[in-house]
């Protein structure tokens, strides 16, 4: 289809030592890397530690923006979350400024079913790749 | 840390959970913090979000191989429905270790419902030459 392809413009997310922390409670986790700045500096790092799955959070808007473009006819209200991926660089931490783009990967429909793929590519203020995702979303037939 | 085995990972998700993850995360889909909502659209009430889920399963792999700076890469599908209150369990299974990194296929479970599945993670199992710089 046309929109496979297309990207969006790149959005930056200005990363926050307590939203580490907040996003770090809500998922449960413990080490202090994410929870400690102390630990965290003890440990090497500048600041506290993004868990790897933070992602979400650095790249929500970018995402979101895509889904409800009105070029794609995503059925929001019979989006399912299909299927993810990331793969990951270098760690996040507080204070770093990541910038996401969204690209259409791949649009499909299998039997009524629609699949939309989207890449996303996130870098840091240095340029450097801190995260790849795949995201899938399934839409539901009528 | 030879990543021979990775332990299994338990947590109840409380009842609050989806609403702080909604917070934390920004995915304030309904489905997930409001019971009315989830009902009329067919669901048996609130159900977990699928990437609190995956988070659990990257915890799992972080927490064995120790630290976030092992976790490479993380696939997972989502299936099933998440629910509160009920526990989550992750099994993971080392599938093979080449070249210092671990493929470990892992899931989700609550009961007898797998809420992810398929997950592959690749994980470095070899000490970094350096403790990271960030």
């Amino acid at each position: 289809m046309s929109a496979v392809g297309k990207t969006y413009p790149p959005v930056t997310y200005a990363v926050g030592r307590e939203k580490i922390r907040e996003y770090a409670h809500a998922v449960g986790e413990t080490q202090p890397l994410h929870l400690d700045l102390d630990a965290a500096r003890a440990a090497g790092h500048r600041d506290l530690v993004a868990p790897p799955m933070f992602v979400v959070v650095y790249a929500a808007q970018a995402f979101a923006t895509a889904i409800v473009d009105p070029e794609l006819e995503l059925d929001f209200a019979r989006m399912v979350h299909g299927a993810q991926e990331f793969a990951w660089g270098p760690l996040v931490v507080a204070g770093d400024e990541i910038t996401t783009e969204l690209e259409v990967a791949d649009i499909a429909d299998r039997g009524g079913v629609g699949f939309f793929t989207f890449t996303s590519r996130s870098e840091n203020q240095d340029g450097e790749r801190v995260s790849t995702g795949t995201w899938t979303c399934i839409v539901r037939g009528e | 840390m030879s990543m021979d085995e990775v332990p299994e990972l338990r947590v109840t998700p409380d009842r609050y959970v989806t609403v702080r993850y909604a917070g934390a995360s920004g995915d304030f889909n309904p489905i997930h913090i409001d019971e009315e909502f989830a009902r009329s659209v067919g669901l048996p009430g609130r159900i977990l979000h699928g990437l609190w889920t995956m988070a659990q399963v990257a915890r799992a792999q972080t927490e064995a191989a120790g630290g976030p700076d092992r976790l490479q890469r993380l696939a997972v599908q989502f299936r099933g429905m998440g629910v509160l209150e009920e526990e989550v369990v992750v099994t993971s299974k080392v599938r093979e270790v080449a070249d210092g990194v671990a493929t470990v296929d892992a899931e989700a479970r609550q009961g007898d419902t797998r809420i992810v599945r398929r997950g592959v993670a690749e994980v470095k199992t070899a000490q970094p030459s350096s403790s990271g710089n960030g």
